[in-house]
C-alpha cells in the first residue's frame, strides 16, 4: 500500500477527534477525542518515518504517546476531582476556574 | 495481501474513531476507543513499526485504557442525549456546535489536500526499502539503541514528564480538606506507623472518599 492511504486514514481520524472535541460535553469523551487526534498524528508520523526508512518518526510517536499518557493522568484526576466538588460532569456547566 | 489487512485495519480505525465520537455511553466510548487503538496497532504493523505497534497494544490500549474504565465507573459517566450532541442548549449552543462539525469537515479537506496534493513524490510510493533483519528499521534492538544514543535527553525528559504527570494526578485527585485528625482512634491500639503519617492517608478509605 502506497503512503498515501495511510496519511489518508490519519488524516480522517485527526479531523473527527478535533470534531468530538468541539461537539462533546463530557470530559471523558473529549479527552478520548483528544487522544483520537493524537492517533491520528502518531499514525502519520510512522507513516513518514516508514516513507524515509528512519526511525526518528518512530521515536517522536513514542514520545508522543507518553505526553498523552500524561494528558490522560492529569485529565482523569481534574474529572475525579470535579466529580468529588458534586460538580456537573459537562464542559458547558463548568464555567469558572475558581478553586 | 498487505493491501486488504490494510483496508480492514483502517476501516476498524475509523469506525472505532466515529464510535468514540458518537456514543452516548462513555463506558462505550472507551471500548470503541480500545478497538481504534488495536486497529491503528495493525497499521503500525503494516509500516514495519513492530516496537511501537507492541508498546500501543500493552501500554495504551492496555494500561492507560483500565485507567478510563476505572473512572467512567466511578464517575458514572453521565450519557447525554445524541439530539442534543448538535442541538446544544439554545440556539446559540446549536449554531456552535454546527459550526465546530462544519469546521471539522473544513479541517479534514484541508488535510487530505496538504497531504495527498504534496509535491512528495515518495507519498504515492511504498516507503524506503526494507529487508527483514534482527536489527533493522522498526525493532525493539533498533528503537532502544535510538533511544539511548541520539534521542537519550529526549527520553530522560520523557521520563521526568511521566513522574511529574504521576504526581500531579495524586495531588488533583486527593481529597480536599485534608484528612480529619480529630485524634479519636475509635479503640484502636495506635502503632508506630499512625505518628510518621496521620491516619488514613494513603489507604483505599482516603482515595475513594469514604470518610467525609
Amino acid at each position: 500500500m502506497s503512503i498515501g492511504w495511510y496519511l489518508a486514514v490519519s488524516a480522517i481520524v485527526f479531523a473527527l477527534g478535533a470534531a468530538g472535541v468541539m461537539v462533546r460535553r463530557n470530559p471523558l469523551v473529549v479527552l478520548l477525542c483528544l487522544e483520537l487526534m493524537l492517533n491520528g498524528a502518531n499514525l502519520a508520523l510512522i507513516a513518514f518515518s516508514r516513507m524515509w526508512g528512519n526511525g526518528d518518526g518512530q521515536i517522536l510517536a513514542l514520545i508522543v504517546m507518553t505526553v498523552a499518557a500524561c494528558e490522560v493522568c492529569i485529565g482523569l484526576g481534574m474529572v475525579v476531582a470535579i466529580h468529588r466538588r458534586r460538580l456537573p460532569i459537562d464542559v458547558d456547566e463548568l464555567r469558572e476556574l475558581q478553586g | 495481501m498487505s493491501a486488504v489487512l490494510f483496508f480492514i485495519a483502517g476501516f476498524g480505525a475509523i469506525a472505532g474513531a466515529v464510535g468514540v465520537v458518537m456514543l452516548r455511553d462513555p463506558f462505550y466510548a472507551v471500548l470503541a476507543l480500545v478497538g481504534h487503538l488495536l486497529s491503528l496497532a495493525v497499521l503500525f504493523l503494516l509500516l514495519r513499526a513492530e516496537f511501537v505497534a507492541a508498546v500501543q497494544v500493552v501500554v495504551y490500549a492496555g494500561a492507560v485504557m483500565v485507567l478510563y474504565v476505572f473512572v467512567v465507573a466511578y464517575v458514572g459517566g453521565r450519557e447525554e442525549p445524541i439530539g442534543e450532541l448538535l442541538r446544544g442548549r439554545g440556539p446559540a449552543g446549536a449554531q456552535l456546535r454546527l459550526g465546530a462539525a462544519v469546521l471539522s469537515g473544513a479541517l479534514l479537506v484541508e488535510l487530505l489536500i496538504a497531504l495527498l496534493g504534496t509535491g512528495l513524490k515518495a507519498v504515492s510510493g511504498d516507503g524506503a526499502p526494507y529487508a527483514p533483519g534482527p536489527r533493522t528499521f522498526g525493532t525493539p534492538a533498533y528503537i532502544g539503541q535510538l533511544l539511548l544514543t541520539r534521542f537519550l535527553l529526549v527520553f530522560e525528559a520523557a521520563s521526568f514528564l511521566l513522574l511529574i504527570a504521576a504526581v500531579g494526578a495524586v495531588v488533583l485527585a486527593r481529597r480536599r480538606g485534608g484528612i480529619d485528625d480529630d485524634g479519636d482512634m475509635n479503640g484502636r491500639v495506635p502503632t508506630p506507623l499512625d505518628l510518621v503519617r496521620p491516619r488514613e492517608t494513603g489507604t483505599m478509605a482516603e482515595g475513594v472518599g469514604t470518610r467525609r
